[in-house]
């Protein structure tokens, strides 16, 4: 499956590895620090991954405090 | 999953609230939450004027649109921060959302009208140039928000914002900042009110909201924030939050209802001591406030002086 990781944007190939949640836990990103898109909507941590699928990791996190 | 309301299809799951949401009902908590922050805290009355401050980014934008369907007057800040392709990105996507809406969006360019921009602004004044660029809005929207007539000022900052501000005040036991750490600050001589009604969600439901309703944003971070110090606290929070779900909301509503009071006395005191910036006439502790010498400085003129042509000053 495809994955596309941004700021700055990459895109990786990895085998499907079973659950959205799998794949951050893989990734090591914390889940609360990202969104997860498939098929312009959003995918929960429980979906089912299968190789044919394109999924981008979104980061949420903004940097200024001001 | 399920939605933990309806029973549909779930999209997102909030482990603050141990909750799923199906799109409809996702939509609606959002909704919800600004409503309840905006009546528990008095940010906005009946009536009222707002101008909210907009970036480009997913917080602003999300906080427009939740504001204006919530039936409130609500207009929009941009300001041109002079930060290469990133401002002209971000300025672009706060224009097309403003136009695709039909709703007002107000635009200042920092260079333009000041004379300069945030990293000239930050070499000039020897700040970081967050803090240059903080400086800047804060300056710069609360003398559009009084200049226009507006009631009050609202800002994108979400529930991570003050958690991760909230952290660093405590770690550095800065008593004065956390006395102003509140998500209304009222009006007084020369400020408007300010208010975050966002401060009930956070970034990754902000996030998730855009996505939902269609809100396309600028997803790129700002170049010149890379590296610092509140992405820091924001990630160690994160942690925090992942093995504890629900401890940034502990953490800055515990403060609110039990630590804020205990501070606002140094406020009180610091308020007390200000007058009108001999330039703009901003409330200021000096003779001169921050923005208009960080402004000298940058553009090269003594400090102090009032230059002919810049907005505010006549």
């Amino acid at each position: 499956m495809r994955v596309v990781l941004r700021n700055p944007r990459r895109e990786l190939d990895v085998p499907a590895p079973g659950n959205v949640g799998r794949l951050l836990r893989d990734l090591e990103i914390i889940p609360e620090s990202v969104i997860v898109i498939r098929n312009d909507t959003l995918a929960t941590h429980d979906e089912r991954l299968r190789d044919e699928d394109v999924v981008e990791i979104r980061p949420v996190t903004s940097g200024g405090a001001a | 999953m399920k939605c933990g309301r309806c029973r549909a299809p779930a999209v997102i799951e909030v482990r603050r609230h141990n909750e799923s949401y199906c799109r409809e009902c996702f939509v609606r908590h959002c909704g919800e939450q600004v409503r309840r922050a905006i009546e528990h805290f008095d940010m906005i009355h009946t009536g009222e004027r707002v101008l909210v401050a907009v970036s480009g980014g997913k917080d602003s934008l999300g906080l427009w649109q939740i504001l204006r369907e919530q039936g409130f007057d609500a207009d929009g800040l941009y300001l041109g921060l002079g930060i290469g392709d990133y401002s002209d990105e971000s300025g672009r996507y706060a224009r097309a959302f403003a136009a695709e809406r039909g709703w007002p969006l107000l635009e200042i360019d920092l260079t333009t009208t000041y004379g300069f921009d945030v990293d000239a602004g930050a070499r000039a004044a020897k700040r970081a140039p967050c803090s240059a660029c903080g400086l800047s809005k804060r300056h710069v929207f609360n003398e559009v928000a009084i200049e226009h007539g507006y009631d009050v000022l609202a800002t994108g900052h979400n529930l991570d914002d003050e958690a991760a501000v909230l952290f660093g005040n405590v770690l550095r036991w800065e008593t004065e900042f956390l006395g102003r750490q509140h998500p209304v600050l009222p009006a007084a001589e020369g400020f408007v009110r300010k208010v975050k009604p966002l401060i009930r969600l956070s970034e990754r439901e902000l996030a998730a909201y855009c996505v939902l309703t269609g809100i396309d944003y600028i997803v790129e971070e700002c170049p010149m924030a890379a590296g610092n110090r509140h992405l820091g606290y924001k990630n160690a929070l994160n942690e925090i939050e992942e093995r504890s779900p629900g401890s940034k909301a502990a953490f800055v509503f515990g403060f609110l209802e039990r630590g804020h009071e205990r501070f606002m006395d140094e406020v009180d005191d610091a308020r007390d001591d200000l007058r009108p910036c001999s330039v703009c006439s901003a409330p200021t502790p000096g003779e001169v406030c921050a923005f208009c010498r960080m402004r000298a400085r940058a553009v090269g003129e003594p400090i102090g002086v009032r230059p002919v042509g810049v907005r505010g000053v006549s």
